[in-house]
């Protein structure tokens, strides 16, 4: 066992011996990847539940025709809040609190890069969520504008869009900096032997998603600082009357939103592309092409932007490359698809909860892939922009595309993580629950799109009170099982079967094969031998 | 030098990144209340300064004697290259954001004001002209466009000297020439320190003869965001050569193992770099 920590080594091993510091100092001041991943893991659960509870709000008020639970100014700001809450603190940090954990073990290295770094990474994140949260209660309440943040709404808004703003601005410096650890972990803490072609393809999704990051959250950071200045200092960025304009917030947007909707998707792609061969026990078909996939979609994704804005008034040509940039991207993405749907072919396949979620996931993430296609074509999205249609497509995208991957993710890393097996079954109720209940509130807003119902309202047509109340059943349905999740990592922590070094038997990553279970406190301060 | 680490240096657990979190809790509430005018906004971003200020004494205090003791070993050489790589990446981004939307205005959306008609042959704005440099059509305020010859191409001097004393210092490091060293990291900020008091004149002449302001429309805005994100960077990078300067006063740095002043000198070549990018493109053009 090439683990754990050599005590005859003279140098760096002062905070060997004793562990980490007692109590609550240990997650204040850690500098251990581990620690700071758990941290990761824990706020973006308590951030996912918080952007549910608005959802669920959302829901309810949507439950019938007619304003009943909420005024129409604070269900603006709960869509808002519930989009920024749940992108920016629940999918990226969690994503990230997997990288902390994992990447390290999966490379052979000691910890990140930059350890106390990577803590200050982390303790950005809850002034940032409690600035965000928090602008709910100041006068004129929260940011209301979408979670885009469009002028000349964002313009107008009170306080609480300059907390978002500078919200923003945190959660980009937290990312940023995780980022930089990433990519340096990556590219200079690889264990010998450990070339890149030879990195799981959860590193090489992180690597890549972590390019992304760098190069989309300085322009974010650039965006929201024209809307600070254009309503605080007089400048006259999105303005008409002063020369500028405001589509052009809408261009630099999605010019970081396009790509930032592939950093929430391509960690998924990683941990499924990690657990679909352990349970086909069959190694990933064409792995190569995975990693050059995977490229291709974060290059595509930089001149894909416009998609998101068909119906501004943009020339006609402009509209046909954006449609046709976009369509090109099945292309990587179906190879990834069929990579996967060919890995497990003829395996001796079994469904524990990590496969039964990643099944989910290739099917429900094709389903949201294909919707997307359709929006990308001009002419059916200025039909389909800002209506039902769009929610079921990302929510099909993100929830059972990103959420499903960190469920897999979850449960699949979970025993290596404890020591102990989680409960199999309350894990596959879980599953099903999820599946079910998902699909309750999602599909049904297809039609409802189709229908014409738009976004962002609290009130709508009599015609669309049937699947609107489905549509909220199920919300509630998916939320309440996500108490089954929790109950069952918690009781995973608390104790449970013994999980065997291997935990699954196809597993054949470095965290698997060459660390016990669970990972001891430093593992691989000796980095490992690589086939 | 004592012999290097065998192993890649962890650090012990730290207060440091806390106490920069608190920091930041304070500067960003303080600064959403000040921008709305909150008295406690001022105070609130008063505390959060002073302890960033004091967090970042002390990180990069610790940092500087983990170095000098001999922890880094050559793999944390070659991650802090990277880190301070990356990094500079993002600050491209960042610049590259403005740059488009100056781009952006010149190129296509001042010109679209110009052609937009409402029905039947109305123009929004039947008298404006859409040329550059424009305050937009709506603001009638008239003001004189910051020439490129004057000062702006001084600064530009300034500046490509203090990159060429900079490569000076870098030499003498190599070379453990420690005089010469002490002096071009001297001069080198004192040319970025001069730099900083030009484009300060620079903004004052703008606003007291030239009524070229922050509300001057687009031009003003591409104006003073772009040269202002330059100047904080250049002012940034300023403290930073003070801190190295301070720092080979101390007898830090050797000539086989000095990344502190590299990085901090690859920075300085970074807003180098974007100060040309902003004299042809704000000023010259």
């Amino acid at each position: 066992m090439a683990a754990v920590h050599h005590p005859d080594n003279e140098l760096g091993h002062e905070h060997e011996h004793h562990g980490p510091p007692a109590g609550i100092m240990r997650w204040l001041t850690t500098t251990n990847h581990k620690d700071i991943g758990t941290l990761y893991l824990w706020f973006s659960f308590a951030m996912f539940l918080t952007g549910g509870v608005m959802a669920l709000t959302i829901r309810s008020e949507l439950f019938q025709p007619g304003l009943q639970i909420v005024e129409p100014e604070f269900f603006n700001q709960l869509t808002t809040l519930h989009g920024l809450v749940m992108v920016f603190g629940a999918i990226m940090p969690a994503f990230v609190g997997f990288a902390n954990w994992q990447i390290p073990m999966m490379i052979g290295a000691p910890d990140m890069a930059f350890a106390r770094m990577n803590n200050w990474s982390f303790w950005l994140l809850p002034p940032a969520a409690l600035l965000l949260i928090s602008s709910f209660f100041v006068p004129g309440g929260a940011a209301a504008g979408g979670w885009t943040l469009y002028p000349p709404l964002s313009i107008q808004m009170g306080m609480g869009m300059d907390m978002t703003i500078f919200a923003i601005h945190i959660l980009g410096a937290s990312s940023i900096m995780g980022s930089i650890n990433i990519v340096t972990t990556i590219l200079n803490m690889r264990a010998p032997g450990m070339t890149m072609m030879k990195m799981p393809l959860f590193v090489w999704t992180w690597l890549i998603t972590a390019y992304l990051l760098l190069a989309v959250m300085p322009v974010l950071a650039g965006a929201v600082t024209m809307l600070l200045t254009d309503r605080q200092f007089g400048t006259n960025f999105f303005n008409a009357a002063g020369g500028g304009d405001p589509v052009m917030f809408q261009h630099i947007f999605w010019f970081f939103g396009h790509p930032e909707v592939y950093i929430m998707i391509l960690p998924a792609f990683g941990i499924v592309s990690q657990i679909i061969p352990t349970f086909a026990r069959k190694k990933l078909f064409g792995y190569s092409s995975m990693v050059y996939a995977t490229s291709s979609i974060a290059i595509l994704s930089f001149v894909v932007w416009a998609h998101h804005m068909f119906t501004v008034g943009m020339p006609v040509t402009a509209q046909l490359f954006f449609m046709y940039a976009t369509m090109l991207i099945a292309i990587p993405t179906g190879v990834k698809v069929f990579n996967w749907t060919a890995t497990m072919w003829r395996g001796s396949m079994t469904f524990e909860a990590p496969m039964l979620f990643s099944i989910g996931f290739i099917f429900l993430f094709t389903i949201g892939g294909f919707s997307g296609i359709v929006l990308a074509i001009v002419p059916v999205d200025i039909v389909l922009q800002e209506t039902y249609y769009v929610i079921a497509h990302f929510h099909y995208v993100l929830v059972s595309g990103s959420l499903f991957g960190l469920f897999a993710g979850t449960y699949y890393w979970l025993p290596k993580w404890t020591g102990n097996m989680y409960d199999e079954g309350l894990a596959k109720t879980h599953f099903w629950c999820s599946m079910i209940f998902f699909n309750i509130t999602f599909f049904v807003q297809h039609f409802l799109g189709l229908a014409g119902m738009p976004r962002r309202v609290p009130d709508y047509a009599l015609q669309f009170a049937d699947f609107n109340m489905i549509s909220s059943i199920g919300a509630f349905g998916f939320g309440f099982s996500q108490l089954i999740f929790l109950y069952c990592i918690i009781k995973c922590i608390r104790g449970g079967p013994k999980a065997t070094d291997e935990v699954w038997e196809g597993a054949d990553t470095l965290e698997f094969t060459d660390l016990p279970s669970p990972a001891p406190y430093h593992s691989f301060e000796t980095p490992p031998k690589v086939k | 030098m004592s012999q290097e680490a065998n192993h890649y240096y962890i650090p012990t657990p730290s207060t440091w990144p806390l106490t920069g979190a608190i920091a930041i809790f304070f500067m960003g509430f303080g600064a959403a209340f000040t921008v709305n005018k909150l008295p406690i906004g001022y105070v609130s971003l008063a505390i959060g300064f002073a302890i960033l200020i004091y967090m970042l004494f002390g990180w990069f205090g610790t940092v500087a004697k983990e170095s000098e003791s001999g922890k880094f070993n050559k793999q944390v050489d070659s991650s802090f290259r990277w880190g301070m790589g990356w990094f500079i990446f993002t600050e491209v981004m960042f610049f590259a954001g403005f740059f488009g939307a100056l781009y952006y205005m010149r190129v296509l959306s001042v010109p679209w004001l110009g052609e937009m008609e409402i029905a039947y042959g109305t123009s929004v704005w039947p008298e404006y002209a859409a040329g550059w440099p424009t305050a937009g059509p709506g603001i009638t305020e008239q003001f004189t466009p910051m020439g490129a010859w004057g000062l702006p191409a001084f600064n530009t001097a300034l500046l490509l000297t203090s990159g060429l004393t900079c490569t000076w210092a870098h030499w003498a490091i190599k070379l453990d020439k420690r005089s010469q060293l002490k002096w071009s990291l001297f001069l080198t900020i004192a040319l970025g320190a001069l730099f900083i008091g030009c484009q300060a004149y620079e903004y004052m002449h703008a606003y007291s003869e030239l009524n070229l302001k922050m509300t001057s429309g687009a031009y003003g805005a591409t104006f003073y965001m772009l040269t202002g994100f330059h100047g904080f960077h250049v002012t940034l990078g300023a403290i930073m050569l003070t801190v190295i300067y301070f720092r080979v006063l101390a007898g830090h740095f050797k000539p086989e193992h000095h990344f502190g002043f590299e990085g901090v000198s690859w920075y300085w070549h970074f807003v180098d770099v974007v100060w040309l990018g902003l004299f042809v493109f704000v000023y010259l053009l």
